[in-house]
């Protein structure tokens, strides 16, 4: 462990951290270089870097500019997202499970994203919509669970639950939507970066630039809080504003990655605890599960694209097959 | 299968109750079951009369004992009914496994859906269907049977044996775990072929629009069979209720119950799933409900889920008919929206080992 000092600010960082973080950044960098250089037509590399300053042929531009590009950023940045929403709430809930997925949270950003879409809403409107369905459902499931105190367990088995009633929601409003609505809303609804445009991306990128802040923020208080509040009160933490802020960054980035992409289960439970393995690091760590998030995303949405082509699975499929293969996995090993 | 010692043993254990009231208690659950019979009928024969295309009650009675091949009639004998009677059928299974499955594990939280078995189920059938082409459903019920099976050791597996011992928690969460890996599987192959996916797709989803009388008949005996070895169980399940090895002394096989308890919920769970579709929170439902008023003493637990399981189940499909009509809601949504709330309320319970 050393310590990096500028100033008033310090930063500790692990060198098994550190090479991890830069082992992640160059698997996500080739990765994204894969997806954007291969499939029905390839683009050489080279040919990616001069179309990316604009000056490729302008079928190159075409390709990699409006269709691969958008489609690789958006898969990032909500990837990203993801990893450092899932990464809050299980530090915030103590547990492993206590992502937005289990919680519900996804559930309620695709209910409240489909309510935007069967109106007719623009990307923005869609975005809004999550965001709203998203708090709404934490306040519902947080509420429902509430008997004098919540435990973790009964936060999960709820979400759970009220994610179970939101996905019937989700299907019965498809099913009162008119054929067009539906075919946007139910190619939506597993969770698929299919068609994404700068559109959808640049939402994402907006709540990053604002969250990543409060996240770097909160990142020590929430370690310390893992170990109690009490404890965390007498290392000199003020406990309620910290969770508060947590609480708000992990649902609002929930929210917009699920309105981009809709909800593409298993990144935010496996991101973090996979990112966490990789480092070595006692605890959930931001930087790492917002980096691990964004690479797993990517490689998933080029797995479901390539795999079984000609057929084009929504990445949703591919990551709950990843990520629930992954939870099994966590049980198992707890038993020993 | 059910020595009378064994039978009588249960209810003579609980203190303070004079053999009158037993009996009063007794008649009164056998009056509430034949009401139940009754409410069943009233339900089945709205599901055979309301729809897109709603007829008169005594135009169904006419095409049940009097068809004269006019649209109505042929509507309902060759859609509704079908229709109903795997309601029915698939209703009554999922309920009984709920409840057996409950019994055998002692966790509360115990259900096919929940549990994943249905999505075990529904691999396989996706399996038979998607990849090797076997359209008779005779034949693909047994993938669903070596699906549910699976997927029903799988769970148990890692569930039960954790440092910590069996939880219930620990247990719904590697059910519902590797339900998502086996529903994300069952999808994938169904999209592979556009024309079974768009056949499918509301199947997937639990649904009983799709099966043909064909289907209905092909399957029926299979249902049958679980329900029947089900309600067999009721007595070795109240003596194994007392823990193994009491159970053990009043003479009751407990390997044999365990193992045959198994097969009836393989068998419940893989010709429901094979018909409607993996479906959810039935099974949780309705025997929690049932246990309020009938305790816990199987040979009525039983009887009464296998009764009102239908009515639910049918119920949600006839609300799912009204609600969108003219098209209509899956009944896997409708159910889950009836019975997730019951989860939600037994997982806000304090203590979840209640059995």
């Amino acid at each position: 462990m050393t310590v990096l000092r500028l100033g008033p600010w310090s930063v500790r960082l692990s060198p098994r951290g550190v090479a991890a973080a830069a082992a992640m950044t160059v698997v996500g960098v080739a990765v994204s270089l894969v997806a954007l250089s291969t499939g029905e037509y390839t683009v050489p590399i080279p040919d990616i870097v001069t179309s990316v300053f604009g000056r490729g042929t302008p079928a190159a531009e075409l390709i990699v500019g409006k269709l691969r590009a958008p489609r690789v950023v958006t898969g990032l940045l909500v990837g990203a997202a993801f990893g450092l929403s899932g990464a809050i709430l299980q530090s915030l809930t103590r547990n492993p499970l206590g992502s937005p997925d289990f919680l519900g949270f996804t559930a309620g950003a695709s209910t409240g994203g489909i309510v935007a879409v069967v109106m007719g809403g623009s990307a923005w409107q869609i975005a809004a919509g999550s965001l709203l369905g998203c708090v709404a459902s934490a306040a519902l499931v947080y509420g429902l669970s509430f008997r004098g105190g919540v435990q973790s367990y009964r936060l999960v088995l709820v979400g759970i639950g009220v994610g179970a009633v939101l996905v019937s929601v989700d299907w019965y409003l498809l099913t009162r939507a008119n054929i067009h609505d539906a075919a946007s809303a139910g190619a939506w609804i597993t969770g698929s970066l299919s068609g994404r445009g700068w559109e959808h991306a640049i939402p994402v990128a907006c709540a990053l630039l604002l969250l990543l802040p409060v996240c770097a923020l909160v990142s020590r208080p929430l370690r310390m809080m893992e170990m109690g509040d009490d404890s965390a009160r007498a290392a000199g933490i003020r406990v309620e504003p910290v969770r508060a802020a947590a609480i708000a960054a992990g649902v609002l980035l929930c929210g917009v990655a699920t309105a981009a992409a809709g909800p593409v289960i298993f990144v935010a439970m496996a991101a973090p605890q996979l990112a966490r393995r990789l480092s070595r690091s006692p605890g959930v760590t931001m930087a790492a599960s917002a980096l691990m998030g964004a690479v797993l995303l990517v490689a998933a949405d080029l797995a479901a694209q390539r795999l079984f082509a000609p057929v084009q699975l929504p990445v949703g499929i591919m990551t709950a097959g990843i990520g629930g293969t992954y939870l099994v996995f966590t049980l198992r090993k707890e038993r020993r | 299968m059910s020595p009378g010692g064994v039978v009588e043993a249960v209810p003579e254990q609980a203190p303070g109750k004079t053999p009158a009231r037993r009996a009063g208690r007794s008649a009164a659950l056998a009056a509430g079951l034949l009401a139940g019979v009754g409410a069943l009928v009233l339900l089945v024969l709205l599901s055979i009369a309301v729809g897109s295309r709603s007829v008169p009650l005594s135009t169904v009675l006419d095409a049940l004992t009097a068809p004269d091949g006019s649209t109505d009639h042929t509507v309902i004998r060759e859609l509704r009914v079908p229709r109903t009677l795997l309601g029915l059928g698939v209703g009554a299974a999922l309920g009984l496994a709920g409840a057996l499955m409950q019994s055998l594990t002692r966790n509360p939280l115990a259900d096919p859906g929940l549990l994943g078995v249905n999505y075990g189920a529904a691999l396989g059938v996706t399996v038979a269907l998607g990849l090797l082409d076997l359209s008779d459903p005779a034949v693909y019920v047994w993938f669903a049977f070596a699906g549910a099976a699976l997927s029903a050791v799988l769970v148990y597996a890692l569930g039960s044996a954790g440092r910590s011992g069996a939880s219930p928690v620990r247990l719904a969460l590697a059910g519902v775990a590797l339900g998502m890996v086996f529903h994300a599987a069952s999808s994938a192959i169904l999209r592979m072929d556009t024309a079974t996916f768009d056949r499918m797709r509301f199947w997937l989803t639990g649904s009983l629009a799709g099966p043909t009388p064909e289907i209905a008949v092909r399957l029926a005996p299979f249902l049958v069979a679980g329900v029947v070895l089900g309600l067999m169980l009721a007595g070795p399940l109240n003596a194994l209720a007392l823990g193994d090895d009491a159970g053990r002394s009043l003479g009751v096989g407990v390997g044999r119950t365990r193992a045959l308890t198994a097969v009836a919920v393989t068998l419940l769970c893989g010709s429901a799933t094979a018909a409607a579709g993996p479906l959810w929170f039935v099974g949780l439902a309705v025997p929690h409900a049932v246990r309020t008023f009938t305790g816990p003493d199987q040979r009525w637990l039983l009887p009464y889920t296998v009764m009102l399981s239908p009515v639910l189940l049918l119920g949600s499909d006839i609300l799912g008919r009204v609600i969108a009509a003219p098209g209509e809601v899956q009944v896997g949504i409708m159910c889950a929206v009836v019975g997730a709330p019951v989860f939600i309320l037994l997982a806000r319970r304090r203590r979840l080992a209640a059995l």
